[in-house]
């Protein structure tokens, strides 16, 4: 039953190392882009908080396969836009990256600026009155407390991207859920087999995440 | 210090010589409320004024005007002879001169007391690692939390916490420090611990403002007692005159319900 796992004719733990990385990439860019965003979506200019509004609202409620669809048929196959990736395989993981980084960025965003309104106004208050300018407060005062605060929810966001990298299979990146696709057309007698082997793998993904970062949600805790 | 004067019309006609914080005509609304209303105040280097009245009278307010976290609608407030900055780099560096204590404390949750003493010396001052912590040491040894250090601030009681915030401020080497309702928010066995720092810094000869509602602090400490009440500066007096003998009806009033149990 599970002889395509031995027949060498497919190479999951592959396809399952470039989700990993597809994770891994986008987490970053996620994690600095959603940063900007909160940063926009707090800053006192209105300008800034205007476009931070606009952006999360349109994006987030995109759906990703179309963001991904656009940066693969939009930026790449009309405006030629590669990122730097020579072969077109390089190019569609790079603007999968993009395209979850667009998109997760406004998740990230909001849990921060959840986080950013558990943090009392007073300790924003007393770090302007000792004179640190408005990115000192961010940066040292008010995101570190808030980053405390959503660690829970920013696990949770990185589960949903762990699973949303499969979107990119829509463009032809080659991680696990194109794999299962073709597996799943050559081997249907052992379709649920298929299945259970994909599945089990996202599990054993995102199931550490999950653990991981709730201890550590538990550990950074702010008292108050 | 002997030099001061107490009285409003003395003070104006006396001008800025040696004045270090001047309010002149300042107000400002929340919404429809006005709540500070032509506002005119001087406060001389080394002098602590106490700024009392009811509930809702503006003087939190007015004192939060000094180092611009609340912003004012009209007229002008100079600190050391110059205009308060509107925003930016500018305005930082005001505050960092302008030493400011909360009633709820606010000191950084996530730091330890001695990292909360020292994270404006080396932010702001850019003040070195060490020297940092030699001198948030000293100040706090001075405001007796010194083995304190090493905690987070929710596990130290209230008192304790707001002599740590004072250490904070002190750290700063601030011109004038702003307490706003320091011993509010304190059990009241813990109101002496705050009050005998303060009147320390007061004798030192730091210039302070103080918004209570501690008489006894207001009748030992203070130079001059400020009384307001919706949003207008009503009376201001030395202490002895204040208590024994007020001038206003509305002071007399209020008075007369705080002093009597």
């Amino acid at each position: 039953m599970f002889d395509f796992l031995t027949s060498g004719q497919y190479d999951v733990l592959g396809a399952f190392w470039v989700t990993v990385q597809l994770t891994l990439y986008s987490a970053i860019g996620s994690l600095i882009w959603g940063i900007l965003l909160a940063g926009m979506r707090v800053s006192p200019v209105p300008l800034m908080r205007a476009f931070g509004t606009a952006y999360v609202n349109t994006v987030r409620n995109t759906p990703l396969t179309l963001l991904i669809l656009g940066c693969s048929l939009g930026l790449y196959q009309t405006l030629g836009i590669n990122l730097g990736g020579d072969t077109s395989k390089e190019a569609g993981f790079r603007l999968a990256v993009l395209g979850l980084i667009a998109y997760t960025g406004t998740f990230v965003c909001e849990a921060l600026r959840s986080g950013i309104n558990t943090v009392p106004v007073g300790q924003a208050e007393a770090a302007r009155a000792l004179g640190l300018s408005f990115f000192q407060v961010l940066r040292l005062i008010v995101l570190p407390q808030a980053f405390r605060a959503v660690v829970g929810p920013l696990a949770n966001v990185l589960i949903a991207l762990t699973k949303n990298t499969t979107v990119a299979a829509t463009i032809g990146v080659a991680e696990a859920a194109l794999l299962m696709k073709e597996m799943l057309e050559n081997e249907a007698d052992a379709l649920f087999a298929v299945f259970g082997v994909f599945a089990l793998g996202f599990v054993l993904l995102t199931l550490p995440t999950g653990l991981l970062l709730g201890w550590v949600a538990k550990r950074v805790a702010v008292k108050r | 210090m002997s030099g001061v004067s107490v009285t409003k019309d003395v003070q104006d006609a006396a001008g800025a010589a040696d004045d270090l914080v001047v309010l002149s005509n300042v107000n400002k609304h929340f919404g429809a409320l006005h709540v500070l209303q032509d506002i005119d105040l001087s406060i001389a280097r080394g002098e602590v004024v106490v700024v009392i009245g009811p509930s809702g009278s503006g003087k939190s307010t007015l004192c939060r005007t000094i180092n611009r976290l609340e912003t004012i609608d009209s007229g002008t407030i100079t600190l050391d002879g110059k205009e308060l900055p509107s925003e930016g780099k500018e305005l930082a560096r005001l505050r960092a001169d302008v030493g400011m204590v909360f009633q709820s404390f606010n000191l950084f949750a996530h730091k330890t007391v001695l990292q909360n003493v020292m994270l404006g010396q080396l932010k702001v001052r850019k003040t070195d690692q060490a020297a940092a912590h030699a001198k948030a040491l000293s100040l706090l040894e001075r405001v007796g939390v010194a083995s304190q250090a090493d905690k987070y601030p929710a596990q130290l009681s209230g008192g304790q916490q707001q002599r740590v915030a004072i250490a904070r401020a002190l750290a700063m080497e601030p011109k004038v420090m702003l307490f706003d309702e320091p011993t509010s928010a304190l059990d009241p066995e813990m109101i002496n611990e705050v009050l005998e720092v303060m009147q320390q810094l007061a004798s030192e000869g730091m210039t302070m403002v103080v918004v209570t509602h501690e008489m006894g602090f207001a009748r030992s400490a203070a130079n001059r007692v400020v009384f307001m009440a919706d949003g207008k500066i009503v009376e201001e007096a030395t202490p002895e005159q204040f208590f024994s003998n007020p001038r206003s009806d509305r002071a007399k009033d209020f008075l007369s319900k705080i002093l009597h149990h």
